[in-house]
């Protein structure tokens, strides 16, 4: 991930700051800008989530690329948030505790590094609830 | 529409091809393609390429030109394209050369597919995959390829009982059939055990109930049926070919465990094919993963959502089961050089329909093709048929 | 009056015991163990650094009160181990928290009391008028070197205060610091750990600071110790701190509920201010707080503090975050070939 491309998200990453569409009433995060339900009639705020969800389905990652190596064995799952959309994240816990039904929140964690010299990105994981 | 054959086609060898370069693995296939539709070369009017990611695996972009110029064919300035859409670039490769001879624009098409995935590490090669999912929401929170389908396994098991068995006697029947194919990477039936005892890779997935990190191509010839004759006495007809997409992340899906894409790819196949799926001797689906499998074969609707294991379980889908699943080994023993997989599928089909599958034969006049790319973003099917 | 609006204070589950890192290093770990008064010490999971926890100390200051993120005009974070030599975590923390980009921020140092320094900073903001709320963070994933004596208690963990004057949970009644150029503990620009003056750290370091600011506020405020219901002190062993107690007169039961060290280790900057929020996690309206912080290089700064009423008002809710007590509790126990993974110890190719 490059800074510019990790930067223009960083609000989202930081604060699950996703979009809304006011004529359907969709929240999306990730954030769209388009909403896929009413398309040219929807109409797109800004919507901070409040960070609590539970798990969806998850597994546990023990091949991993460079970049997250050194934290495997690590659980990853996807996570439906209280406000009904899912997006994927770490679950920071014991490998056997998680599962389908997990109640977790969110937290802030380093999300990787560009190298031992580049730029630190961080952003939402999540934790048991 | 005019109706399409494929007159000619070419595979390499699958798997650790440490001699063999990129450029030279797509010369090798379309070699054997010329040779097996009997053209000089000089009749080929366009090209079109499937490819993941050589911008990653060899730092080489500009595919297209370099395929068609390493064929011989630069001098003749043909039209040559390389089409991406991750693991399903091949079956996208073969839609696209089929709508094009379908549409008169061209008459004789090479459709091909290539992938040198070995110049890299494995850590490098999971990243590179990686991208086939949603880079920025799926690949940053560290999800990768084998973990995604991972979890579409995790809530299918959970979901419909599904055993671990189950699962692992997909790669089981895989490699039995991979055993008998020449091109396969791995030659070499398991048992139960090999893939429950083998090391984790993404919970519950087994190092064995995913597809390998594979070298190869394979390139088939397309032609108009009308003309077939010139080229080949023995011509397969491309019944349809469709094409669908859905969410690029897993979590946006609908349904985590069923691929929307290919239920709506199959049902477009079926219908344009005008064919039921009772008619369908065998399919060549991917199988990336072992779940995959199961996914496509009740995506595709040969059977309920939840079955695919019992089938599998009862070798239904078998060699010689009613429905014969990747005769070819599929991704799981054939390898799976992503770009390629989806040519490779279609070579399968027609050496099959042709009764030149020794050793693998299925007696069928009509064979089906599923490709994907990515968790279910991209899905490819077509359906062939005996002249 | 300026004073406390909310605090959090955040700890890492890993645990390693003193005695397991003496093990590694054939010393004998109980009789460290007894020595140093330090059992077991924090250590950072692998994908939390001196920003993570601050924004996690941060927000859970922010959980216990309603606080206009936008209203909070500065930000301070205090520690020896920024992720960035240079690039704020202070800028990171504000984005986090939702405080951008409307205020002031910047990245402290003065080893462990680069916190309360930060603290005092909002004060004077607070009370010049110049900021509604300021922020205020002590925290550290400490280094110390394998073999070294700091390896035994260099811990993981930082607290926020937020400093403000409308309703405060317990009123800054003064501050006070006593500051020399001391060489006894330093880390050198690019180098991974500090170097210390052994038993030099302690009387012409330690003791001379943490004394001489201590007995500055009693003698400008003419307070003595048994006017305070509470003392917190810097704690980067569990001897220090009792040391500098008894030998201002202040009693054992005072100094209980803030020090933290023995199963927690030395967050540095994070040290005092932990202790600081313990207490403050037990405190009853009206309680007196006595505070003196210390930085290596060397200075030491003294607080005076009395809770108020707010603590126990609707204004304010304790339960919305974990104390630091529950935290200690929560832990996750590892041995030394984790933690030097944890601690990047363990040196990878790039």
């Amino acid at each position: 991930m490059t800074v510019p491309r990790f930067w223009r998200k960083q609000q989202s990453r930081y604060n699950l700051i996703g979009t809304t569409c006011s004529t359907c009433g969709q929240y999306f995060y990730p954030p769209r800008n388009f909403c896929p339900e009413c398309r040219r009639d929807g109409k797109i705020n800004e919507h901070k989530f409040k960070g609590t969800g539970k798990v969806v389905t998850y597994s546990i990652i023990r091949s991993a690329s460079d970049q997250f190596s050194l934290l495997t064995p690590y659980v990853i799952a996807i996570i439906e948030l209280d406000e009904g959309c899912r997006l994927t994240s770490q679950v920071i816990c014991e490998i056997d505790a998680v599962y389908i039904g997990m109640p977790v929140k969110q937290t802030f964690r380093r999300l990787g590094t560009d190298g031992g010299s580049g730029a630190i990105f961080y952003g939402t994981k999540f934790i048991p609830a | 529409m005019r109706d399409v054959a494929v007159i000619g086609v070419g595979c390499t060898k699958f798997g650790e091809k440490w001699d063999t370069s990129f450029r030279n693995l797509f010369v090798e296939a379309g070699g054997l393609a010329l040779e097996d539709g009997n053209l000089s070369g000089d009749q080929i009017e366009e090209i079109f390429v499937g490819n993941m990611s050589a911008g990653r695996f060899v730092e080489q972009e500009h595919v297209g030109a370099l395929i068609a110029d390493y064929a011989g064919l630069a001098t003749d300035n043909i039209p040559s394209t390389r089409v991406e859409a991750a693991c399903a670039s091949g079956g996208l490769a073969f839609r696209q050369a089929y709508t094009t001879v379908a549409s008169g624009m061209a008459d004789v098409v090479v459709a091909a597919g290539v992938e040198k995935m070995t110049d890299v590490g494995t850590e490098m090669t999971t990243d590179v995959l990686a991208a086939a999912a949603d880079r920025e929401w799926e690949g940053i929170a560290g999800a990768t390829f084998p973990g995604l389908y991972a979890m579409i396994a995790t809530l299918y098991m959970d979901r419909y009982g599904l055993t671990r068995e189950q699962l692992a006697q997909v790669a089981v029947k895989n490699h039995a059939n991979g055993e008998k194919n020449p091109n396969a990477q791995f030659r070499k039936a398991i048992t139960l055990d090999t893939v429950l005892q083998s090391t984790l890779v993404a919970d519950p997935l087994r190092l064995f109930d995913c597809s390998p990190v594979t070298d190869g191509a394979a390139a088939v010839i397309l032609a108009p049926l009308e003309r077939a004759r010139e080229f080949t006495d023995t011509p397969v007809r491309v019944l349809g070919s469709s094409q669908a997409s859905s969410t690029i992340a897993l979590h946006d899906r609908r349904d985590i465990c069923t691929l929307d894409a290919t239920v709506a790819a199959g049902n477009r196949v079926f219908e344009m094919a005008k064919v039921e799926r009772k008619d369908i001797g065998f399919i060549e689906v991917h199988d990336c993963f072992t779940i995959a499998e199961l996914c496509a074969i009740e995506d595709l609707g040969f059977c309920k959502k939840g079955e695919a294991g019992k089938l599998t379980e009862e070798g239904v889908t078998a060699l010689n089961g009613s429905l014969p699943v990747n005769p070819s080994g599929g991704l799981k023993a054939c390898g799976h050089p992503v770009g390629a997989t989806g040519i490779k599928q279609v070579y399968e089909v027609v050496r099959q329909l042709r009764g030149e599958a020794e050793g693998r034969q299925i007696d069928a006049d009509i064979g089906m093709t599923h490709n994907v790319g990515g968790t279910g973003a991209t899905v490819v099917c077509s359906i062939l048929g005996r002249v | 009056m300026v004073g406390i609006i909310s605090y959090g204070a955040y700890i890492p589950r890993y645990r390693i015991r003193v005695e397991e890192i003496a093990r590694v290093w054939g010393a004998n770990g109980t009789e460290i163990s007894k020595g140093l008064g330090v059992y077991e010490k924090s250590l950072p999971d692998l994908d939390e650094d001196t920003a993570t926890i601050s924004v996690e100390a941060a927000r859970a200051a922010l959980a216990r009160r309603t606080v206009d993120p936008g209203e909070i005009k500065a930000v301070y974070v205090g520690s020896e181990s920024h992720p960035y030599a240079v690039k704020p975590t202070a800028a990171t923390v504000g984005e986090a928290i939702g405080a951008t980009p409307v205020m002031t921020a910047a990245d402290y140092e003065f080893a462990c009391k680069a916190g309360t320094a930060a603290v005092q900073t909002c004060m004077g903001l607070v009370k010049s008028g110049m900021i509604p709320y300021g922020i205020a963070i002590g925290a550290d994933i400490a280094q110390g070197e394998p073999g070294d004596a700091l390896e035994y208690t260099a811990a993981a963990g930082g607290a926020a205060l937020i400093i403000g004057n409308r309703d405060p949970i317990a009123d800054l009644n003064y501050t006070c610091s006593y500051t020399t150029d001391t060489p006894d503990f330093w880390r050198r620009e690019g180098k991974p750990f500090p170097r210390h003056g052994g038993r030099f750290t302690g009387d012409p370091g330690y003791f001379k600071h943490v004394l001489g600011s201590s007995r500055m506020l009693l003698s400008d405020l003419g307070t003595k110790p048994g006017d305070y219901d509470y003392a917190v002190f810097h704690q980067p062993n569990g001897k220090f701190p009792v040391r500098a107690a008894d030998i201002l007169g202040f009693s054992r039961e005072q100094i209980k509920p803030g020090l933290v060290v023995p199963y927690l280790g030395n967050t540095y900057s994070g040290a005092s201010m932990v202790g600081l929020c313990a207490t403050l996690d037990i405190a009853r309206p009206g309680d007196r707080i006595f505070m003196t912080s210390y930085g290596s290089g060397a200075g030491g700064d003294s607080f005076d503090i009395t809770v108020t009423d707010v603590i126990d008002s609707d204004q304010f809710n304790r339960d919305a975050a974990p104390t630091v007590a529950d935290m200690l509790k929560d832990k996750k126990m590892v041995d030394y070939a984790v933690y030097a993974k944890h601690k990047g110890k363990v040196v990878m190719m790039e």
